[in-house]
């Protein structure tokens, strides 16, 4: 115990070291984030109408973020089947970042639920009166928390036993790891479950939301991982072998085939029967009524999801330079694809016909920008500690550099 | 002083100030909650039970709770009560979509009667035009103007709650703040609402309202007539919707919008009682249920007269 509260401060103590970049990236984040806090006391005196929701358009952007984190947290498993089940090398030793990110995107769902009621005061309700197994919502409370421990369990586990120098006992957390693998398809399928289960809503009532769903996740995802590991390998000396790169590669390729297909499939239903439930779509792709704001947000995911997919057809998209465009490519375009194409068409018209359309306020942007800030600023610390633990350097007879009292003078971070 | 000393020293201060400065930090982004209304956040409020979990005595003391706050509020004492369903009665609501000439005089009875309110407007009664011929909402109009109706070539449809008997707004509430109640009423407990409007996505008959801002109501347009779980003022962040007028309804009353129609276009009801005017009129008329194939089975139908030509 002793040992552990001492390990606990240590990391503590050591993810406020690094160099001027690691400190200009803290403080970025940090202020990123002191805006969204800020944004969120106004709108916590004000109530909602300081976003650009309305009683036709009551999701926005707070749930269309929300959906697409919890795919970003589903993906970890796009890393950990590779190694657990398929016996992969060279992504043995990353898979922990995956589960990390996991960690830092459940924390941002959470944060984004939470901004989006219009009272927080009342969370102790759930714990009171828990609407399971009907609401939809209860299930999702459940299994994105359940997500949660059971990574902080694996990630902690696994980081406290390589900082101890003991070999993690398998009992202690393979059955877990198999687990997590079933419990991420649950997250991301119970959260299309919240969406298509709604008879109101034709746009999200379809079987292929959720596959949909997956599909997405699992680019997004990893196209996220394959940016973020190249970023641990420039700033630290852990070894993120270029084989498990091309690795990731091959998995986007799949999905986002997958997804592309998926898509394809939703848009032909959509439009050849033109049945009147297509109002939403009809609206999302092309216009409806003379209100057009969502079309150019669409063809835009459309036109970088389908340039992602070209590059990485291409052998050329072997190289980490086009690798790393078409990943950013379908971070950006799956986020507009889930967010501003999938949540808010579904209320445009709304179930009486009426076309109102939504646009964020900038107060709910900077809500929402300080939440990936905190996030990402989550995500930084957890690698921080984790990379010297890892590859052996903190240990629990070592002393780290960077904890050394000149610590802040030296160039160390790793 | 060794030189290891002074760079301790050196790093201690430098981190004291980077907590100091974090902290002034998160306190200057904080400073908006300076002006946060905390009347709603006293223990009392914290500890109350769910609706259906409180004691008769229980809700005798919320009621005199909320009875002061809304004098405090309004300088009006009102007659809060909780009406309770009665026995063997399921209510219905007939429209009758000949009669109904979009005058929306049903709109305003109801803001009046309820307490809606006034600045952000809201209003649970959302009147549609439509050319003659089929219902279709895609071509509705909700904002025609109010002064040459009834136009010759359209018919109104209004629209509120259905209190539907398998309501999926019930069903989706993750906190169970909204509940069918045993004369058919789906209402919801305002004090137990998280706001989170999943049953706002869920309702297709768009009859859910939220509060985005703190409801604003001239003190002398308050209806002091109150019912717990209908037209009691609300808060912000808070779900609302037509809940049938049930402090009248439940005493016998009509609804406040089916007093006001100038055309008689509305009629209200009990369902299990044969001899009533509804149940005639289910039984002889032409009805429409409002989109059927969404399977909530509405408690709100339209009907039309014999002699109206529909679909001519
Ligand atoms: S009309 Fe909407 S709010 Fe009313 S009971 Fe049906 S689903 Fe619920
Ligand atoms: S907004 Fe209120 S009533 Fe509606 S689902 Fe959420 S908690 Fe329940």
């Amino acid at each position: 115990m002793k040992d552990y509260l001492r390990f606990l401060r240590r990391c503590f103590r050591i993810s406020f070291v690094g160099d001027w970049r690691y400190y200009l990236w803290m403080f970025l984040l940090s202020v990123v984030a002191l805006f969204g806090l800020n944004a969120y006391s106004q709108q916590l005196v004000h109530g909602l109408q300081t976003t650009g929701m309305t009683d036709q358009v009551s999701w926005g952007l707070y749930i269309a973020n929300f959906t697409y984190l919890v795919g970003m947290a589903a993906a970890a498993v796009m890393l950990v089947i590779p190694v657990y089940i398929y016996k992969n090398k060279d992504l043995h030793d990353l898979v922990i970042f995956g589960e990390l990110f996991a960690v830092a995107s459940i924390l941002m769902c959470l944060l984004f639920v939470t901004v989006d009621l219009g009272r927080p005061d009342r969370f102790i309700h759930l714990f009171l009166r828990f609407n399971w197994p009907i609401s939809m919502l209860t299930w999702d409370v459940l299994v994105l928390n359940g997500y949660l421990l059971l990574n902080l369990h694996i990630c902690g586990y696994l980081i406290y036993c390589a900082y101890r120098r003991t070999r993690p006992g398998k009992w202690f957390y393979i059955p877990f790891v198999f687990v997590a693998i079933f419990w991420a398809i649950s997250i991301h399928t119970v959260t299309a479950f919240l969406y298509s289960g709604l008879g109101s809503r034709p746009l999200w009532n379809s079987a292929v939301l959720a596959p949909r769903f997956l599909a997405s996740a699992f680019s997004a995802g990893p196209a996220f991982l394959v940016l973020a590991l190249q970023v641990i390998r420039r700033f630290s000396d852990y070894k993120v072998p270029d084989g498990a790169l091309q690795m990731l590669r091959k998995i986007i390729t799949v999905a986002l085939s997958i997804n592309m297909f998926l898509l394809g499939s939703e848009m032909f239903t959509e439009f050849y029967t033109q049945a009147e439930h297509s109002a939403s779509a009809q609206y999302l792709f092309f216009g409806l009524a003379g209100k057009h704001a969502l079309v150019p947000w669409i063809w835009t995911a459309i036109g970088m999801n389908s340039l992602a997919l070209v590059l990485l057809f291409f052998p050329i998209s072997k190289s980490l330079k086009w690798l790393n465009l078409s990943c950013a490519l379908m971070i950006v375009g799956i986020w507009i694809e889930k967010g501003m194409g999938l949540i808010v068409p579904a209320f445009i018209p709304s179930p009486l016909g009426e076309m109102v359309e939504y646009k964020p306020t900038t107060n709910e942007i900077l809500v929402s920008l300080g939440i990936w800030a905190f996030g990402l600023l989550v995500f930084t610390i957890l690698v921080r500690i984790t990379i010297p633990v890892l590859s052996g350097r903190l240990t629990i007879d070592s002393v780290h550099p960077a904890e050394l009292p000149n610590a802040f003078s030296t160039k160390t971070f790793n | 002083m060794s030189g290891e000393q002074k760079m301790n020293r050196r790093s201690f201060l430098r981190g004291s100030l980077g907590a100091a400065g974090g902290m002034a930090a998160v306190a200057a982004a904080l400073t908006p909650l300076k002006d946060l209304d905390l009347s709603e956040m006293t223990v009392d409020h914290f500890l109350q039970k769910h609706y259906k979990e409180m004691s008769p005595k229980e809700i005798d003391q919320v009621i005199e709770r909320i009875s002061k706050e809304v004098e405090e509020r309004y300088d009006l004492r009102p007659e809060l009560k909780d009406v309770k369903p009665m026995d063997g009665v399921e209510f219905t609501y007939l429209l009758n979509l000949g009669r109904c000439i979009g005058c929306r005089k049903c709109v305003h009875a109801c803001v009046a009667e309820n307490n809606q309110s006034r600045s952000p407007e809201i209003q649970y009664i959302r009147v549609l035009e439509m050319p003659r011929g089929s219902v279709n909402l895609e071509h509705s109009n909700h904002h025609y103007g109010d002064k040459k109706v009834p136009s010759k070539d359209h018919f109104y449809m209004p629209v509120q709650c259905h209190q539907c008997d398998n309501p999926p707004c019930v069903k989706v509430c993750p906190v169970e703040a909204t509940w069918k109640e045993d004369d058919g009423i789906v209402v919801i407990d305002y004090d137990w609402c998280i706001g989170c409007r999943y049953c706002e996505a869920a309702c297709p008959y768009w009859a859910r309202r939220f509060n985005f801002a703190e409801p604003e109501i001239p003190k002398k347009d308050l209806n002091p007539k109150m019912g717990y779980l209908s037209n009691r003022p609300r808060h912000k962040g808070v779900m609302e919707k037509c809940h049938f007028c049930l402090h009248r309804t439940r005493e016998g009353k009509l609804p406040a919008c089916l007093e006001v129609c100038p055309v008689g276009a509305r009629k209200f009801g009990n369902i299990n009682d044969p001899n009533s005017e509804v149940v005639q009129i289910l039984k002889t008329k032409r009805i429409f249920i409002l989109k059927q194939e969404v399977g909530t089975k509405p408690r709100f139908f339209y009907y039309f007269d014999e002699d109206y030509g529909f679909g001519d």
